[in-house]
């Protein structure tokens, strides 16, 4: 007999061999039965389906990204340019007036190398808080995994990030830090990132559906968050008793990964480090679990 | 006997009605609310609802939910194309997005063997700023087609929608009739076992419906199972073999098209001639104006099902203007039983015409002439729309429905002829006919009926 697996709706599918006899099912492939009904389990999860419409979830990502460049003029430039102005901004206020410490590390390269993995997140989060709303026509037309649209929106941001990249290299070269083999190591980083925004989002999309003011909340959040991480300042400035609280953000880990992959400095803390994974994957099955629950009622909401 | 592909077993959908379910309050709303309720709890002992809140926690009573759908159950086999009936609210929408597994049902469950394609709108995804090369391949792969099947049938998706000159031109510049075209063209390619169609055919002129009933035709050819749900009675009967109908959220008929489009007309709901909404919430309703009855009455004003020919009809419209300062316009259509429409009439009462309406309850009467309409069943169509700005407020289709009959007494149109006459109108016009008395070679008599064309 095949495997019960759930499908994406809340409703259960299971796939069935149909009963044929063995002479004519050398003859037919056998048949798929779907079954649609209310089903409430909480940790059914259709990976399968998410496989089948894996050219869905290109295809959403192509048009996001398609349609940011079309309108546009600037485009690319301005993907530069915000990146090289805040970086130029804070160098002003917390490297030369504030005169906070960077591990040693000239200043624009320290906060460079904290903003880019963080303006991708931001992006991340903001995007896919809303994706399910703003694709609500669809999801009341058309039958996909849902899950595809808060994923989309987490990929769609690299292109970005990838792009303002060039800078961070550039200003490196400039600075004459050279890189090494541990710059290999960036996509592990960037791929925590992702996996935090995923987590994060499957909730912030899902109650955004219900509650709109969700998705208010969610750029003054961003915001508080940044001054919570690791980004105008060292993580060697937190006082070492609080170290551990600090590390319960999974973007301090990121940050803390890619100052140690690209400047050559110490070894990030590994406290940190643990804890910020350990974070990141329970809000990241947190979120599954939430996501797919509340993902029956979308259709009937939007 | 082909097998069954699509069997469904007690399917109930249960709604919330009202803000509660459709607009999402805030979570701030939400939390104060549910405190409230629980330092209410405390204080008095007892549950009470919060006034207001659109939040207003469960046990706000029952009256705002009600079921979709109730205790659906057919099956459908392979080949077969099902159309699916009913009013406004009946169920089909609700039917046809658990089939296609947008929203889960409550309670009952549905089977289904083969691959589904549902086409609940045309043009889904479609995204204004992407050219029409792109957006098929973007509508195609959402409808669940593979990158590959689209590359293999792009040239005969651009060859039905007749855009081959604009196929690189961003959609938004499409006129409509170019977008419904191309969005229908990458629909009308999607190659499932089975189909699930939604009123689709109702947008778009008349061209454009029948290249889509000329393909639907094609699919249902090709042994696919289709199901159909429109308001379009001669579509319907012509595609489908078989229909059912919904009613309430429930199943009220299953069999041979023929049969239950007339039974829908001909509703075994009491009497047809006369409908009313005593319930303002769930009357047809706009923000300027709600419909609260229609009938359908003889020259005495009393409300008939049955009208004689040569007598004048009149079909009475009850509503409320909620709000002042609009100018309306109400209309009434009428359609025969073969689903032609035979005319709209817009209101021409003299005193009201081109009036702004104060608030309050009117009753509009079209009175139709005797010797005018054919025999058989007349159904009507009642909306009103604003008229500066034209906004429709609502549009009730099959509001009422009645029966022209001719008790063959002579002088009506038809005279002394006792068979069949064909003609979706049969005025009695006025002939007059000049003898002159001269002798003339005879003819040899012809033998046999008299053929009329």
């Amino acid at each position: 007999m095949g495997q019960a697996v759930k499908s994406p709706a809340g409703s259960s599918v299971k796939w069935l061999l149909s009963g044929q006899n063995p002479a004519e099912s050398s003859m037919k492939p056998p048949r798929q039965k779907l079954i649609i009904e209310n089903r409430s389990g909480l940790f059914d999860m259709d990976w399968s389906g998410l496989w089948e419409y894996r050219e869905l979830l290109f295809i959403l990502v192509w048009r996001d990204i398609k349609v940011r460049y079309k309108q546009t003029a600037i485009g690319v430039t301005w993907v530069l340019l915000q990146p090289l102005i805040t970086m130029l901004l804070f160098t002003a206020i917390f490297g030369y007036m504030a005169k906070v410490p960077s591990d040693g590390v000239w200043y624009p390269v320290f906060v460079l190398s904290a903003l880019l993995p963080w303006t991708y997140f931001a992006q991340a989060i903001a995007r896919s808080g809303e994706s399910v709303v703003v694709n609500g026509r669809l999801v009341g037309k058309i039958y996909f995994p849902r899950l595809l649209l808060p994923l989309a929106m987490i990929v769609t941001p690299l292109v970005d990030f990838v792009l303002s990249m060039i800078l961070l290299f550039g200003l490196l070269m400039y600075a004459g830090i050279p890189l090494t083999w541990k710059v290999s190591t960036l996509p592990a980083f960037i791929l925590l990132a992702m996996l935090t925004a995923l987590g994060l989002s499957l909730f912030t999309s899902a109650l955004n559906v219900k509650y709109r003011d969700v998705g208010h909340a969610i750029p003054f959040v961003v915001q508080v968050w940044m001054f919570a991480s690791p980004i105008v300042y060292p993580v060697s400035l937190v006082p070492e008793q609080w170290r551990w609280l600090y590390g319960l953000n999974p973007m301090a880990g990121v940050i803390e990964g890619f100052r140690w992959a690209l400047l050559g400095r110490a070894a990030p803390d590994p406290v940190v480090m643990a804890e910020s994974v350990v974070v990141l994957l329970i809000v990241l099955i947190a979120g599954i679990v939430y996501f797919r629950q509340m993902e029956r009622q979308f259709a009937d909401i939007l | 006997m082909s097998e069954i592909v699509v069997r469904v077993e007690g399917l109930s959908k249960q709604y919330r009605i009202g803000a509660r379910q459709k607009d999402p309050g805030t979570l701030r709303d939400h939390i104060v609310a549910n405190l409230k309720s629980l330092l209410r709890r405390n204080g008095h002992g007892r549950l009470r609802e919060s006034a207001g809140s659109e939040n207003s926690p469960e046990h706000a009573g029952t009256s705002d939910k009600f079921w979709a759908l109730k205790d659906v159950s057919f099956e459908v086999r392979q080949g077969e194309t099902l159309g699916v009936i009913g009013r406004n609210g009946a169920g089909k929408s609700t039917l046809l997005k658990m089939l296609s597994r947008i929203t889960q049902p409550t309670r009952g469950r549905i089977e289904i063997d083969g691959r589904v394609s549902a086409l609940l709108e045309v043009g889904t995804g479609f995204h204004g700023e992407l050219t029409g090369r792109e957006n098929i391949y973007l509508n195609g792969t959402i409808l669940g087609m593979k990158r590959a099947e689209v590359t293999r049938k792009f040239d005969e998706i651009v060859a039905f929608a007749e855009v081959e000159q604009f196929i690189d031109t961003p959609v938004k510049h499409y006129s409509s009739g170019m977008y419904l075209r191309l969005a229908f063209a990458v629909a009308a390619h999607l190659e499932p076992e089975i189909l699930i169609v939604d009123e689709v055919l109702a947008v778009g002129d008349a061209a454009f419906q029948k290249k889509c009933l000329g393909k639907m035709e094609g699919v249902a050819k090709e042994g696919r199972t289709i199901f159909f749900v429109s308001h379009n009675m001669p579509a319907v009967t012509r595609l489908c073999g078989r229909v059912i109908c919904l009613d309430g959220g429930k199943l009220c008929r299953d069999g041979a098209s023929h049969e239950v489009v007339k039974a829908y007309f001909h509703s075994e709901l009491g009497t047809m001639s006369s409908r009313e909404w005593p319930d303002s919430l769930r009357a047809p309703s706009g923000e300027v104006a709600r419909l609260r009855a229609v009938r359908v009455c003889d020259e005495n004003g009393q409300s008939t099902e049955k009208i004689d020919i040569r007598r004048k009809v009149g079909i009475e419209m009850e509503y409320e203007v909620l709000k002042p300062g609009y100018k309306l316009m109400p209309a009434v259509c009428l359609y025969n039983e073969e689903g032609v429409r035979l005319f709209d009439s817009l209101e021409h009462d003299p005193a009201w015409r081109g009036r702004v309406r104060t608030p309050g309850r009117y009753r509009s009467t079209a009175w139709i002439p005797g010797n005018f309409l054919a025999e058989g069943t007349m159904f009507v169509n009642v909306g009103i729309d604003t008229v500066e700005p034209e906004i429709a407020q609502f549009y009730e289709r099959q509001a009422v429905a009645f029966m022209v009959i001719d008790s063959c007494e002579g002088d009506s149109a038809r005279g002394d002829f006792a068979g069949l006459l064909p003609g979706v109108v049969r005025p009695l016009l006025h002939w007059s006919t000049a003898f002159t008395p001269e002798s003339i070679q005879t003819e040899p008599m012809m033998s046999g009926p008299q053929t009329r064309c």
